[in-house]
């Protein structure tokens, strides 16, 4: 299985860091008010940041 | 694979204006999912709504869209509906909005049994004028016009709903995510008053004032509050206080209201 | 051939007018003395295929007449006093989203509760300024049955072609009057049907003021789909807070009746040639103010009647000029001073100005009339 490859749409961003607090692999972190990708190959595909994000600010592409 | 949810949205409209982990957005992705599984066609759609915080979802989405006066939405949304009932309609709004000033409006499309799908946000507070208690806000609770504490009682939309007549009525939270566009889905299959309503957060101005340290704290309580329909009916009423029964709490099949004066069409032509 | 005739009351005619004008939505809230209405159409509108609800409220009825009418469909509400004073939130509502639909005030005493049963005509400053907001305002006040029902299909005409809320005023005695009409033949009086917009969904804007002042409705439920709200808006009808887009707008919203009063405006002139004293009055008290005229005339009094059957936009052109003609202008009406406001605002004092106010649930008496124009003339 390919890793998942995470888009995040900057400037939809609102950091409310809901995406990185149900990561279950951490992929994500906060770096200020902006979501990061710090470690994509640990994604599992659970697409838990994309359902939770209240901003349309992240997608899971899996293929 | 993503939900493409930009075909439902009109472009050009985000980043919407909700304050940061506002739940609004979570219920917002949920209504589009359940539109989508539901297929429902985009120019026979409606979506109405009030004033509040909530109210400002129609504008984001491509459809037949109604942002009217504040808690007028249930009954403009009927006028559309006794119009034209091959319309799907649907009404967005927020519990101030909904059972508050517009309480009249929402107990009668519930009494009548009219074919819409009523979504109600319950973040237990006006945001938008900046934090008053609503009918919904917990009995104690901090508002900047409770500053000593709620004294009022409180709502339960879900029995509200249910003792007006409302034939599918479910409840949800901004958490339980998946379970907003499944319980929306068949709200919008059920023929009748469908309700949905949405526990919903609001850490900008109920969170900040009511001891939760984020929008997470509030996700999780929902999590840990939110007691199964099924699993409520095992439980006594002492073990119940202060949790919320999540699931489809009513459903009946009851005549619809269009069907019915359908009917008295009929009756009136046959004289 | 002969016309088919009808021993109608006001409420009923103005019933049978909106029929005839394609009305197919009534939506409305019981109050006395316009109740009328409501009832003939609960009866008539399933004939047609239209919808007839009776709203939880007053608020809720308004409501679902605009809800109708963004589908396309002509739609009416009928109420008074207290029930227009709660639709006034939507009635701004219909004025900045500019959703045609008709809203019938049969006038009773005031404020509040008032008098149910007794005429009013009070309510003359409220349907101009009644919502709040800036906004233009066109209202039309019948006098007879005949006149009900050929001004109800106006109305429409008025709330398609301009696209906003126009309210019919009556007063208890003439909605609840029953008169000999002659039903008007399809044809016989010009009906005004909306029409869909002349661009492709993929370029309409609701507000477009290329159209100029008054962009074209498209219906929900066809292939246009389209953003309305009450917040100030821009062409594509999304909320704006920008200054120049919202002073553009609210601008072609009072424009579209300003620069129309030549279509809009509408006024019966008897006896005003040779004038001296002129007696402004609308509907009920229209009645008393000719009879007034016809006796005074006998004994040789030079009076006039100026009747405005549009009363808003006031007709204060005509007025005006009429004011250098006479050298009086008496102003009856039901309520303590309202239209002689507007008179008073017109003629710059031109002309000496008496106003008949009456309140007390008794229509103003042509006797009473000429009283008056004995005492100032």
């Amino acid at each position: 299985m390919s890793t998942p490859r995470i888009e995040v749409i900057e400037q939809y961003c609102k950091g409310c860091s809901i995406c990185v607090e149900f990561c279950p692999t951490n992929v994500l972190e906060m770096d200020g008010f902006l979501v990061k990708v710090v470690r994509p190959e640990a994604c599992i595909s659970c697409m838990q940041c994309e359902l939770r994000c209240p901003d349309f600010a992240i997608k899971v592409h899996k293929d | 694979m993503a939900f493409d949810y930009d075909k439902y949205l009109r472009p050009g409209k985000l980043p919407h204006i909700w304050c940061p982990g506002c739940g609004h957005g979570i219920v917002l992705k949920g209504l589009l999912r359940a539109i989508d599984a539901c297929q429902l066609e985009k120019n026979r759609t409606a979506i109405v709504s009030g004033i509040g915080c909530a109210s400002r979802l129609p504008g984001y989405v491509d459809f037949n869209t109604l942002h009217t006066a504040h808690g007028r939405a249930a009954a403009f949304a009927t006028g559309i509906k006794m119009a034209q009932p091959h319309m799907n309609v649907l009404v967005v709004g927020g519990d101030g909005d909904g059972v508050a000033i517009g309480g009249n409006h929402f107990i009668h499309a519930c009494r009548r049994n009219i074919d819409m799908t009523y979504v109600i946000c319950n973040n237990f507070i006006y945001g938008m004028t900046g934090g008053q208690f609503s009918p919904c806000t917990p009995t104690g609770d901090k508002a900047s016009t409770t500053p000593y504490g709620n004294p009022d009682p409180t709502f339960d939309i879900g029995k509200l709903a249910i003792g007006a007549g409302a034939t599918f009525v479910a409840r949800t939270t901004a958490f339980h995510a998946t379970q907003i566009d499944k319980l929306i889905a068949e709200g919008i299959r059920h023929k009748g008053m469908a309700v949905i309503e949405v526990l919903d957060d609001c850490p900008t101005t109920y969170g900040r004032r009511n001891k939760f340290r984020s929008v997470v704290d509030m996700m999780k309580r929902f999590k840990e509050l939110a007691v199964p329909v099924a699993k409520a009916a095992t439980m006594s009423k002492e073990e119940l206080d202060g949790k919320f029964v999540t699931g489809i709490l009513h459903r009946e099949e009851r005549p619809e209201y269009c069907e019915q004066y359908a009917q008295l069409v009929k009756r009136a032509q046959n004289l | 051939m002969a016309k088919k005739v009808a021993l109608l009351q006001g409420n009923e005619a103005c019933a049978y007018g909106a029929l005839y004008a394609g009305c197919s939505f009534f939506g409305g809230y019981p109050i006395t003395p316009s109740t009328e209405v409501a009832e003939v159409l609960a009866r008539e509108l399933p004939k047609t295929g239209g919808k007839f609800i009776q709203m939880e409220d007053e608020i809720g009825a308004m409501a679902s007449v605009l809800g109708a009418a963004l589908t396309g469909v002509k739609a009416l509400t009928a109420s008074s006093g207290p029930g227009i004073s709660l639709k006034q939130e939507l009635i701004g509502y219909a004025c900045i989203a500019e959703i045609p639909c008709v809203i019938v005030n049969v006038m009773r005493g005031g404020p509040s509760t008032g008098m149910p049963t007794g005429p009013s005509q009070s309510d003359i400053m409220q349907a101009r300024w009644g919502t709040h907001g800036d906004h233009a305002a066109i209202a039309v006040a019948p006098a007879s049955c005949q006149e009900i029902f050929s001004e109800t299909v106006r109305a429409f005409n008025l709330a398609e072609t301009y696209r906003m809320p126009v309210q019919i005023l009556l007063d208890e005695i003439n909605g609840h009057m029953r008169e000999r009409i002659e039903l008007p033949e399809p044809g016989d009086l010009e009906v005004v049907d909306r029409q869909a917009p002349p661009v492709s969904p993929d370029q309409y804007l609701p507000y477009d003021p290329s159209f100029g002042d008054v962009p074209p409705l498209a219906a929900f439920g066809s292939e246009y789909r389209f953003h309305v709200t009450g917040l100030n808006k821009a062409a594509d009808g999304f909320p704006t807070t920008k200054a120049k887009l919202v002073d553009a707008e609210e601008r072609r919203q009072i424009r579209k009746v300003e620069a129309n009063r030549d279509q809009i405006e509408k006024n019966e002139e008897y006896m005003v040639d040779d004038a001296e004293i002129l007696i402004v009055a609308i509907g009920t008290i229209s009645r008393s103010a000719r009879h007034a005229v016809n006796e005074l005339r006998k004994q040789g009094q030079k009076v006039g009647l100026f009747r405005p059957i549009t009363l808003w936009p006031f007709p204060e052109r005509r007025i005006a000029e009429l004011a250098g003609q006479v050298k009086v202008i008496i102003v009856p009406e039901m309520n303590l001073g309202q239209m002689i406001l507007e008179v008073e605002r017109v003629i710059k004092g031109a002309c000496a100005l008496h106003g008949i106010g009456r309140v007390d649930g008794e229509p103003i008496s042509p006797s009473q009339i000429m009283d008056k124009v004995k005492e100032v003339y």
